[in-house]
């Protein structure tokens, strides 16, 4: 369903990403994992036509991902986003219907009814009303899945999820990844950890400028696998 | 007290100051909302700065000098955007470059061009409100009401925009258009603003009233319409203490901007400095054992 073949992005002379294939079918949920600067968050915002891509092509059911971002959500790493942002919770999930709506047209109830919805699926309905800068971190990232499911995207990216959240926010994170999971919709996420929390995903990729390994968690991480990407030292932790 | 203030409303010039004063206010709260949500104040001082460079052109060309200013103001914020983008040179590091290039050039210009010595470059520096003709202060209304019919129809795409650059740009949204459409509007209100309180002082009146509404209020349209409040009164005043004091208006006016800022700084429900000692002082004792 998502097609990427043989893609490289070069980064003002720095190589980013090189010729990176992959295809991941519809319903999956696909971890992708790799050391800090193996371009990860690279290789999603190429997915996302956030970065010029030097070479390649990506397609999503046959059609240049880059002509339906529509189908699309993403939610980017903490570390981007102004948390000081004068801004309620309600208004950061209506975003996610901003381009549906159109200009100079105001939200439809409909665009209100998916909104309310996501928010109650996350737990977060009754603190709509607040700024988001007064949340904690889980229900931060709760708001931005909720704000992703809002969208009824086919294809959603997540960068980093689970960092700084709490166990409940992580629950809540893993159910709704199961029920997406289930409607046949494609999930693509960025995942820091090599711990348990691998298990939850029906294939990884492990990357390292270049795609090392595909496939399930146990054919991916092997200690052959982690040497290639990581160097020796992380396969001796994880022997 | 009632003389003292309808005494300055007979005069011509105060009359068309104060009119001034309170559009300003309310078009510098509007984009200077968005300056200060979108961290661009830095860019605001350098554009403010590289209009001078437009003047001696404009004079040379025979266009209006508002017209040199302006499009000076955006090829400065063009070169800054690629020098950034396009080398590894940081942002402050190309700011400073560009702003004190952009002065040399006006400085310069001003001088070796013939009759462009005309130009007074002490009035762009510092301004005058109490000078501003009829016609300045139509041209300021029409540029406030565009401006906020602008914001009002395109609300909801500069927040997601000035909220997450990247969401938005991976659902699709022209965020260079955006990008470029700020800082146009940020550049024009600058350009409205040179006549009233100067290059050096513009900057004042864009962030202060947006800055001190950020302090006190949760949304960012609040923020607009609380700052515009803030920046009137600041106009208002100051003129009134420019008049009595026989001070410079812009300073003055910047100066009781200034002052809201502090008050709420300090004072503010939700985060002031004082309130948040008040009320850890409170916590203090109502926790200790009797």
């Amino acid at each position: 369903m998502l097609e990427i073949q043989n893609l490289s992005i070069d980064y003002r002379g720095t190589l980013a990403l090189h010729n990176v294939s992959f295809f991941v079918p519809a319903g999956q949920l696909v971890g992708i994992i790799g050391p800090n600067g193996a371009g990860k968050s690279t290789l999603v915002e190429a997915i996302l036509n956030l970065v010029p891509v030097t070479q390649g092509v990506i397609r999503f059911k046959g059609i240049s991902l880059k002509r339906q971002l529509l189908k699309t959500a993403y939610v980017p790493q903490r570390s981007y986003i102004d948390w000081d942002y004068p801004v309620t919770v309600w208004n950061v999930v209506m975003m996610a219907q901003t381009v549906q709506t159109g200009l100079f047209n105001k939200f439809s109830r409909q665009a209100k009814h998916l909104a309310r919805t996501a928010l109650e699926r996350v737990g977060m309905y009754e603190l709509r009303h607040r700024p988001i800068g007064e949340l904690s971190g889980g229900q931060q990232q709760r708001v931005f899945l909720a704000r992703a499911l809002a969208k009824e995207a086919e294809l959603l990216i997540f960068d980093e999820p689970f960092t700084a959240v709490d166990r409940k926010t992580e629950d809540i994170i893993f159910d709704v990844f199961q029920e997406l999971r289930a409607a046949g919709k494609t999930l693509l996420v960025i995942n820091h950890d090599l711990g348990d929390s691998l298990a939850i995903y029906d294939q990884l990729l492990l990357l390292n400028k270049r795609l090392i390994a595909q496939g399930t968690r146990h054919e991916v991480v092997t200690s052959d696998n982690l040497e290639r990407a990581y160097g020796r030292g992380l396969t001796r932790v994880f022997a | 007290m009632l003389d003292w203030i309808i005494q300055p409303l007979s005069l011509t010039f105060m009359q068309r100051a104060l009119m001034l004063g309170i559009l300003l206010g309310i078009l510098c709260a509007v984009v200077g909302s968005y300056m200060i949500v979108q961290q661009m104040g830095m860019l605001a001082h350098a554009i403010s700065h590289s209009v001078m460079a437009g003047l001696p052109i404009a004079y040379v060309v025979g266009i209006a000098l508002s017209f040199g200013a302006l499009i000076a103001g955006v090829i400065s914020a063009l070169m800054l955007y690629l020098i950034e983008s396009r080398s590894r040179v940081k942002t402050d590091a190309a700011m400073a470059l560009i702003l004190t290039s952009f002065v040399a050039i006006g400085v310069t210009l001003v001088s070796i061009i013939p009759g462009a010595n005309r130009i007074d470059l002490l009035h762009v520096l510092f301004g005058n409100i109490l000078g501003v003709t009829m016609k300045e202060v139509w041209w300021t209304l029409a540029v406030t009401v565009v401006a906020i019919t602008l914001m009002r129809l395109f609300f909801k795409e500069l927040l997601f925009y000035t909220f997450d650059p990247k969401g938005a740009q991976a659902s699709g949204m022209p965020v260079h258009f955006y990008n470029a459409s700020l800082i146009i509007a940020m550049t024009v209100t600058i350009v409205v603003c040179l006549p009233t309180v100067g290059a050096l002082l513009v900057v004042a009146l864009l962030v202060a009233p947006a800055v001190t509404a950020y302090l006190l209020v949760k949304e960012l349209h609040q923020m607009m319409w609380v700052g515009s409040i803030i920046g009137s009164l600041s106009s208002v005043i100051g003129m009134y203490l420019s008049y009595y004091l026989d001070a410079p208006s812009g300073a003055t006016i910047v100066l009781v901007a200034f002052c809201f800022f502090c008050l709420a700084f300090l004072f503010s429900p939700s985060e002031g400095l004082l309130v948040s000692f008040w009320r850890k002082h409170m916590r203090s004792r109502l926790s200790m054992p009797s």
